[in-house]
C-alpha cells in the first residue's frame, strides 16, 4: 500500500494563494540571521522547506539596513535558481527599493511578481516602473499609496486603486497581472480611528474588484495583529478570522506563514468571537462598557490551552490479545487504538513487515471476503481501509529504516481523474477497495494530464491504468489517454470508470484507440474482480478475449443500426412542442441578480434527497425504505448515523458555506434561425445574449413532440432565469482527513457536500417560485413532493440531458457573474469548482418539462455551431456523447 | 501592412513554411579554410564559422536561401545563429558582428523580394538570433551554483547589437531560436524592446524554445507551459519549438503549447535523431509525414526543419501540409499566468 501522491494533481487555479514569507528578512528573524551571517546554504534550505510545506509562491525580501540588499537579493535568487525543487514555483521579488527589484528581475527566469510599486512618488515614476515590469515580464503588486500617503479608509483605498488601474491600462498593462495591496493596518491599538482598518480593507476589496476587472488582491497579515506581539495564540486567531472574512470578499493571496494559521472552526469560540468583534468592528463602543479591543486584551491574558479530552474507557475487546484486536479493529473499522495496537504488534514481531503480512493482511482478507460475499458494504470497507492505512502509516518509517522491501503487492495500479475533471468520490472508493485487496494504488488525484498518467505508469512500472471522470467532456479526454498509450506503445490494461462512462462508449470510442485491453468497470465492487483476472496468468487471456469480443459485438450492433430513426432538423422543428402561451408565467416580482452569500445550512439539511447519497456508496434502494432493507439495511443505518453525526458538526461548526446566485432576464424565443434560440436582453448593458438550445431528433410516436428548451419560451416576450450554487470550505477538512489517512470521512464529507449542493439548488428553486419570481406564491410542498418534482417549472443544467452542451456554462456564468457572486470557477472541460456545485436555467412555463435531447444529427450540429458561435470541431467535441 | 499583419494574414489562409538547416547544406560545398577566411585577415581560423560566409563567400548562403524558397518556403531565416559578440569572439571576429548581420539580412531580403516578385506571394525574412554559448541561469562551476559567466546587462547589449543590424538589413522579424535558457530569451526580448524604443516602431518577435529532455523541459528547466508564461509579455508573432529531437519526441509538447498560446505556433524539428555516426538520415517523406500529424490535428501554423533537414525535406513538408487548414488561434481565458520552472495559474 502506498500513500496517494497528491501533488501533481492539485488544481493550480482558482483557490487562495499562500505566499511563503519565511525567506523575508523583515518577516523572519531566523532568515535574517542566516543572511546577515552569509550562510546562504542554510537560507536556501529555508526556501526549500517552504515550498515543500506548500507555499505556492515564495516571497524574497532583503530590505535590511545592515545588508547590501542588491547583492543579497541577486545572490539568493541565483542560488535558488539552481534548485529545481525550489525554482519550480514563481518568485515574488519583494523590496521597497526599485534598484533591488530590478536587480532581482535580471536573475529570475520564469514569470515573477514584483512587490511592489506605487504612486508614492507620483505618476511618472509609477508608470516608468510599471513599463519596466512589463518588459521584464512580471506581474506586479501595487500598493494603495499615492503622493498623499498610504490609503487608510475604504474610500481612499478604492480611489487610489482605481486611479492606478486606469493608469496601468493606459500603458497596455495586462489587468490580470495587477495585484492590489490595499494595506492591512494594525487594529486593536487602543486608538479609535484604527478600529475600522480591517473592516475597511474587507469592504474596499469588493469595490476594487467591481471597478477593476481581472485584478487580484493581496495583503500582508502580520501588521494586523501588531498590538499582540508575543501572544502567538491571539495573533494566529486574528489572522485566521481575518482571512475567513477577507477571502470570500475577494482576497486572492496573502503573504503568510501557512503553518501558523489556525483552522477557523478549531479556534476557541470565545476567542474567535472576540477576534471577530475586533476585526469586523462589530460592537459599537458604549460609554462605561469595555470596548471590543479591551475585551480581546483581557481574554488574551487569560487565554490558556485546554487539556485534551481523555480517551474513552477500554471496552471488552480491548482485553484480547493483540493479533485478535487488530483483526477486530479492521473488520469493525475502529481506529481509536490502532496505532497503539500496531506498535504493540511490531514489538512482538521480528520485522515490522511481518505485522503487515501477518495480522493486518489477515484482517483485510476477512474484510475482502466479507465484501466479496456481499456481507459487508462499501461504507464499512472504506472505514476498514482507514484503519489499515493508519496502521501501515505507523509501520512505514520502521520498514524504511530497516530498508526492507514492502509487502509484495498483487499488482500496481495507477489511477487518475482525467484532465479537466474534478470529481473523485467514485475513484477514491475504487482505490480503497483495491488497496483493501492487496493492490498497490498510485492515486494521481484529479485534473491529471495524460502525460503525467503515462509518465507515472512508466516510471512505476504499473500493471494497470485506471481512469475516472464524471462529466461528459472527460469521455473525450479518456480517448486521448488511450491514443497516447497506443502511441507510447503501452500494452498494460486500461480500466474506465465513472458516472458518464459506459460499456457502449468504451466499446465504440476508447477500445478502438488502444490495442491493449480496455475494460469498462461498472462500479467499485467489480474493480477487484477485473483487476485480479487481468493480472492472473491463467484468467487474463480468456477474460481479455471475451471482453474484446463483447465490445466488438456492441460495435457491430451499433453500426448496423438504422440511421433513419433520426428526423431531419427541419422535420424535428416542424414537430416542436407547442405549449399554451397564454399560460406563461408573469414577469418576476424581483428581477435582476440576487446573491446569497451564506444560505443557512440547517435549512438545506431539511431538503436533502438521501437516495442518491446511498447510491454513491453503492447501496441500492430508496430512502427511507433502505434503512430497513433486509440486505443492506444495517449497513445503510450505520452510514446514515455517521452522516447525521457529521452533518451536526458541519452545521454547528460551519464547516461549509453555501453560496448561490440567481438571476432573471427578459427574453424571447428567437424564431429567425429555426426557433431553437432564446434571445436574452440585458437592459443595463444594452446588449443581447443568445442561448442556443438543442432539439430532439429521435422519431417520435404521433402524439409526442420533438422537444427543445426554447419551445417553453414565448416568441412575443417572456422571462428566463439562471442560477449557480456552490458549497465552499471543504478543503481544510478534507486535508485534515487525508492527513489522518481517513478515506471514510473524506468520502463521507464529499458525498454530503454534493447533497448540500443539490439541496441548495432545490431549495433555491422553491424560493424562486414562491418569492423571487413568485409565479407560485402559494406553493406548499413537502420534501418528498419536492423530490418528486411536483411543481411547475424546471431547472435544467448545461451538460445534462435536456441541455447537453456543457459549453453553455460559461455563458450562464457570465450572465450571473457566478465566479464572483458564488465563488464558482469552471475548468477547461467546464467542470465546476468547488466540486459540490449545481448550475442551470429556470423555465417557468407550467408545461415546461425535463426531456433528453439524446442522439442528434449532423445537420443539427452544423446548424448549432454558428448559433453557438464556436467552430464546428469544437462543438462536435462538446456534443460527442450525443453524436455517437 | 506591417510585417506582423502581413504574416497573420497569410497564416490565416494556410500553413506557412519556414526554411531548413544551413549547416548541412554548407557542408555539401566542401569549403576550405581559405573559402571561409577570405581576405579578412582575422587572427584565428575561420573554418566552421558559417555566419562569416556572408562576407567571404556570400554565394553559398544565397544559394541555400534560393533552394529553400524554391522548395516552397515562405520564410527565410538569416544565417546568423552565431553572429553575436560572444560566439564570434571564438573566431576573433567580434568587431564584424554588425557587418555579418547586416549583410546576411540584406541578402535574405533580396532573395525573398525576388521570389515574391515572381509569383506575388509575400516572402518574409526572420533575423535569427541564437542563444550564444553562455547562460544567465546556470553556473558553469558545479562547486559554485551562484556563479554566472555573464550578466543580464551585458547579454542585452550583445543581443541588441545583433538585432539592430538584422533589422537595419531588412529583417521583418527577430527570431530568438533554440532557447535553452529562458532567462537568455528574456534578455533578448528586453533587447528588442529597447530597439523598438530606439526605432520608434514595432519589431515583432518570433520565439522558439528547444527541449533538452523528453519530459519537455529546456536546459534551464522550464516546461513549455512555463516558458510561454515567462515570455508571453513579448507578444511574439510566433512561438514554438525547434531543434531538440525529431518530430516524434516533440509531439506532446507541441500539443501542449498549441492549446495554450494565443499566437501562431511555429515548429521546426530536426530530421529525426542522429544515427550512430551523428548523421541525420530521416528521409524527407518520413519527416513530412510526422509533422503532417500536427497539421492534421490543427496544432501548427508554421512548419519547417532544423538540423539535418534539406530543401528536399522542406519541399516534402510543404507538399504534405499544403491542403491542410492552419491552426485556429485559441482564446484562452483571462487568468494570471506566473511561472517558476512550472506554470502557475491564478483564476482572474
Amino acid at each position: 500500500m502506498t500513500e496517494a501522491n497528491q501533488s501533481p494533481a492539485r488544481p493550480t487555479g482558482s483557490s487562495f494563494v499562500n505566499v511563503g514569507e519565511r525567506t523575508n528578512v523583515t518577516g523572519s528573524a531566523a532568515f535574517k540571521k542566516l543572511i546577515l551571517a552569509g550562510d546562504y546554504a542554510r537560507a536556501v534550505e529555508v526556501a526549500r522547506q517552504q515550498v515543500e510545506n506548500g507555499a505556492q509562491i515564495i516571497d524574497v525580501n532583503m530590505d535590511e539596513g545592515l545588508l547590501d540588499a542588491v547583492h543579497a537579493m541577486t545572490t539568493f535568487l541565483k542560488l535558488i535558481a539552481a534548485e529545481p525543487d525550489i525554482a519550480r514555483v514563481p518568485v515574488m521579488i519583494d523590496s521597497s527599493k526599485w534598484e533591488v527589484i530590478e536587480a532581482g528581475l535580471k536573475c529570475v527566469s520564469g514569470k515573477p511578481i514584483v512587490n511592489s510599486i506605487s504612486m508614492k512618488e507620483g505618476e511618472d515614476a509609477f508608470l516608468h516602473h510599471a513599463r519596466l515590469c512589463m518588459e521584464y515580464g512580471a506581474a506586479v503588486v501595487v500598493m494603495a499609496f499615492d503622493e498623499k500617503g498610504q490609503a487608510d479608509t475604504k474610500a481612499r483605498k478604492v480611489e487610489i486603486c482605481e486611479r492606478a488601474y486606469n493608469l496601468l491600462l493606459g500603458i497596455g498593462f495586462p489587468p490580470e497581472d495587477v495585484i492590489f495591496d490595499p494595506n492591512v493596518f494594525a487594529v486593536a491599538t487602543g486608538i479609535e480611528e484604527h478600529d475600522r482598518y480591517a473592516l475597511d480593507f474587507i469592504e474596499a476589496m469588493r469595490e476594487i474588484k467591481a471597478r477593476c476587472p481581472h485584478v487580484h488582491i493581496s495583503g500582508g497579515l502580520s501588521n494586523l495583529s501588531f498590538s499582540f506581539r508575543g501572544n502567538e495564540i491571539v495573533r494566529r486567531a486574528m489572522h485566521s478570522v481575518f482571512l475567513y472574512h477577507a477571502i470570500p470578499a475577494g482576497m486572492d493571496m496573502a503573504i503568510v506563514n501557512a503553518g501558523q494559521l489556525d483552522i477557523y472552526d478549531q479556534i476557541d469560540p470565545v476567542l474567535r468571537e472576540a477576534c471577530e468583534d475586533v476585526v469586523l468592528c462589530r460592537r459599537p463602543s458604549v460609554e462605561g462598557e469595555q470596548t471590543s479591543t479591551e475585551r480581546l486584551i483581557d481574554l488574551a491574558e487569560s487565554y490558556k490551552g485546554q487539556d485534551k479530552v481523555a480517551e474513552k474507557a477500554a471496552e471488552e475487546w480491548r482485553g484480547w490479545d493483540v493479533v485478535r484486536r487488530l483483526e477486530h479493529a479492521l473488520v469493525k473499522g475502529i481506529d481509536a487504538h490502532i496505532v497503539a495496537d500496531t506498535e504493540e504488534a511490531r514489538l512482538i514481531h521480528a520485522r515490522p513487515i511481518e505485522v503487515i503480512e501477518g495480522p493486518l493482511m489477515a484482517g483485510m482478507n476477512t474484510v475482502g471476503d466479507l465484501f466479496g460475499a456481499g456481507k459487508m458494504f462499501l461504507p464499512q470497507v472504506v472505514k476498514s481501509a482507514r484503519v489499515m492505512k493508519k496502521a501501515v502509516a505507523h509501520l512505514i518509517p520502521y520498514i524504511e529504516a530497516a530498508k526492507e522491501a514492502g509487502a509484495r503487492p498483487k499488482g500496481k495500479i495507477v489511477m487518475a481523474t482525467v484532465k479537466g475533471d474534478v470529481h473523485d468520490i467514485g475513484k477514491n472508493i475504487v482505490g480503497v477497495v483495491l488497496q483493501c485487496n492487496g493492490y498497490e494504488v498510485i492515486d494521481l488525484g484529479v485534473m491529471v494530464p495524460w502525460s503525467t498518467i503515462l509518465e507515472t505508469a512508466k516510471k512505476e512500472d504499473a500493471d494497470i491504468i485506471g481512469l475516472s471522470g464524471l462529466i461528459t467532456p472527460s469521455l473525450d479526454e479518456m480517448v486521448t489517454v488511450a491514443e497516447e498509450m497506443q502511441r507510447a506503445e503501452f500494452s498494460i490494461p486500461l480500466l474506465i470508470g465513472g458516472a458518464t462512462t459506459s460499456k457502449v462508449h468504451t466499446a465504440l470510442r476508447i477500445e478502438p484507440a488502444y490495442d491493449g485491453p480496455v475494460i469498462h468497470v461498472l462500479d467499485a465492487s467489480r474493480a477487484v474482480g477485473v483487476a485480479s483476472q487481468l493480472l492472473s496468468d491463467t484468467q487474463r487471456d480468456p477474460f481479455v478475449i471475451a471482453t474484446a469480443k463483447e465490445y466488438q459485438h456492441i460495435r457491430d450492433v451499433r453500426s448496423g443500426k438504422d440511421p433513419s430513426v433520426l428526423l431531419s432538423l427541419t422535420d424535428a422543428r416542424a414537430n416542436s412542442f407547442k405549449p399554451d402561451l397564454s399560460e406563461k408565467a408573469p414577469p418576476p416580482e424581483q428581477p435582476g441578480i440576487h446573491v446569497f452569500p451564506e444560505w443557512d445550512l440547517a435549512d438545506l439539511v431539511e431538503c436533502f434527497d438521501w437516495t442518491p447519497f446511498f447510491r454513491a456508496w453503492e447501496l441500492a434502494g430508496t430512502y427511507p425504505a433502505i434503512l430497513s432493507d433486509h440486505v443492506v439495511g444495517e449497513s445503510a443505518q450505520s452510514l446514515y448515523k455517521d452522516a447525521q453525526a457529521m452533518l451536526d458538526r458541519i452545521v454547528s461548526e460551519k464547516w461549509l458555506t453555501a453560496r448561490g446566485v440567481v438571476g432573471f432576464w427578459p427574453c424571447a424565443r428567437d424564431m429567425e434561425n429555426g426557433g431553437d434560440d432564446v434571445d436574452l436582453y440585458l437592459a443595463e448593458e444594452e446588449r443581447h445574449v443568445r442561448l442556443p438550445f438543442l432539439r430532439q431528433q429521435i422519431r417520435k410516436s404521433k402524439t409526442r413532440a420533438n422537444f427543445c428548451l426554447a419551445d417553453f419560451i414565448d416568441p412575443d416576450g417572456d422571462w428566463i432565469g439562471g442560477f449557480a450554487v456552490g458549497i465552499h470550505g471543504i478543503e481544510p477538512h478534507l486535508e485534515r482527513f487525508r492527513a489522518e489517512h481517513d478515506d471514510y470521512n473524506d468520502i463521507l464529507l464529499k458525498a454530503l457536500a454534493d447533497r448540500f449542493a443539490e439541496a441548495f439548488a432545490e431549495r433555491l428553486h422553491s424560493h424562486v417560485r414562491t418569492t423571487l419570481w413568485a409565479y407560485a406564491p402559494g406553493e406548499q410542498l413537502t420534501n418528498e413532493a419536492l423530490i418528486r418534482e411536483q411543481y411547475h417549472g424546471i431547472r435544467p443544467a448545461p451538460g445534462y440531458p435536456a441541455c447537453p452542451d456543457h459549453s453553455l456554462k460559461p455563458i450562464l456564468f457570465e450572465l450571473l457573474n457566478a465566479t464572483e457572486n458564488a465563488g464558482i470557477v469552471l475548468t477547461e472541460s467546464q467542470a465546476m469548482l468547488p466540486t459540490a456545485a449545481v448550475s442551470g436555467f429556470y423555465f417557468a412555463h407550467p408545461e415546461s418539462q425535463y426531456f433528453g435531447v439524446a442522439r442528434i444529427g449532423r445537420d443539427q450540429v452544423e446548424d448549432y455551431a454558428p448559433r453557438r458561435g464556436l467552430p464546428l470541431n469544437e462543438v462536435e467535441r462538446w456534443l460527442r456523447p450525443n453524436l455517437d | 501592412m506591417t510585417p506582423r499583419e502581413s504574416l497573420l494574414a497569410q497564416a490565416a489562409q494556410r500553413i506557412l513554411i519556414t526554411d531548413g538547416a544551413f549547416g548541412t547544406e554548407i557542408q555539401n560545398w566542401k569549403l576550405t579554410e581559405a573559402d571561409y577566411a577570405g581576405s579578412l585577415g582575422l587572427a584565428k581560423d575561420q573554418k566552421g564559422n558559417n555566419d562569416i560566409l556572408a562576407l567571404t563567400k556570400p554565394e553559398v548562403p544565397e544559394s541555400i536561401h534560393r533552394a529553400y524558397f524554391t522548395a516552397g518556403a515562405d520564410i527565410a531565416e538569416t544565417n546568423t545563429f552565431s553572429a553575436n559578440r560572444i560566439s564570434q569572439a571564438d573566431y576573433a571576429a567580434e568587431h564584424l558582428v554588425r557587418e555579418i548581420n547586416l549583410e546576411s539580412a540584406r541578402m535574405a531580403r533580396r532573395v525573398a523580394d525576388e521570389f515574391a516578385a515572381q509569383d506575388g506571394r509575400p516572402r518574409f525574412v526572420a533575423g535569427a538570433i541564437g542563444p550564444t554559448n553562455k547562460t544567465l541561469s546556470l553556473s558553469p562551476d558545479v562547486n559554485d551554483p551562484g556563479f554566472r559567466e555573464i550578466d543580464w546587462d551585458f547579454l542585452v547589449d550583445v543581443y541588441q547589437e545583433q538585432a539592430a543590424a538584422l533589422v537595419e538589413g531588412g529583417a521583418d522579424f527577430i527570431l530568438v531560436e533554440t532557447v535553452f535558457d529562458t532567462l537568455n530569451c528574456k534578455a533578448a526580448i528586453m533587447a528588442v524592446k529597447r530597439l523598438e524604443r530606439d526605432l520608434a516602431r514595432e519589431v515583432p518577435l518570433m520565439l522558439s524554445m528547444t527541449l533538452t529532455d523528453l519530459s519537455g523541459r529546456n536546459l534551464s528547466g522550464h516546461t513549455v507551459e512555463a516558458f510561454w508564461c515567462a515570455v508571453r509579455h513579448a507578444r511574439p508573432v510566433t512561438v514554438g519549438l525547434n531543434c531538440s529531437f525529431g518530430a516524434t519526441q516533440l509531439r506532446p509538447h507541441v500539443r501542449a503549447l498549441a492549446q495554450l498560446a494565443d499566437t501562431l505556433i511555429m515548429v521546426y524539428p530536426n530530421a529525426g535523431l542522429p544515427n550512430e555516426l551523428g548523421e541525420y538520415d530521416e528521409m524527407p517523406d518520413t519527416t513530412a509525414a510526422l509533422v503532417r500529424e500536427w497539421a492534421e490535428a490543427g496544432q501548427v501554423n508554421v512548419l519547417g526543419g532544423c538540423c539535418g533537414s534539406t530543401p528536399a525535406h522542406i519541399a516534402a513538408i510543404a507538399k504534405a501540409s499544403a491542403t491542410l487548414p492552419p491552426r485556429a488561434l485559441p482564446t484562452p481565458e483571462r487568468v494570471t499566468r506566473l511561472a517558476g520552472l512550472e506554470p502557475f495559474v491564478m483564476a482572474a
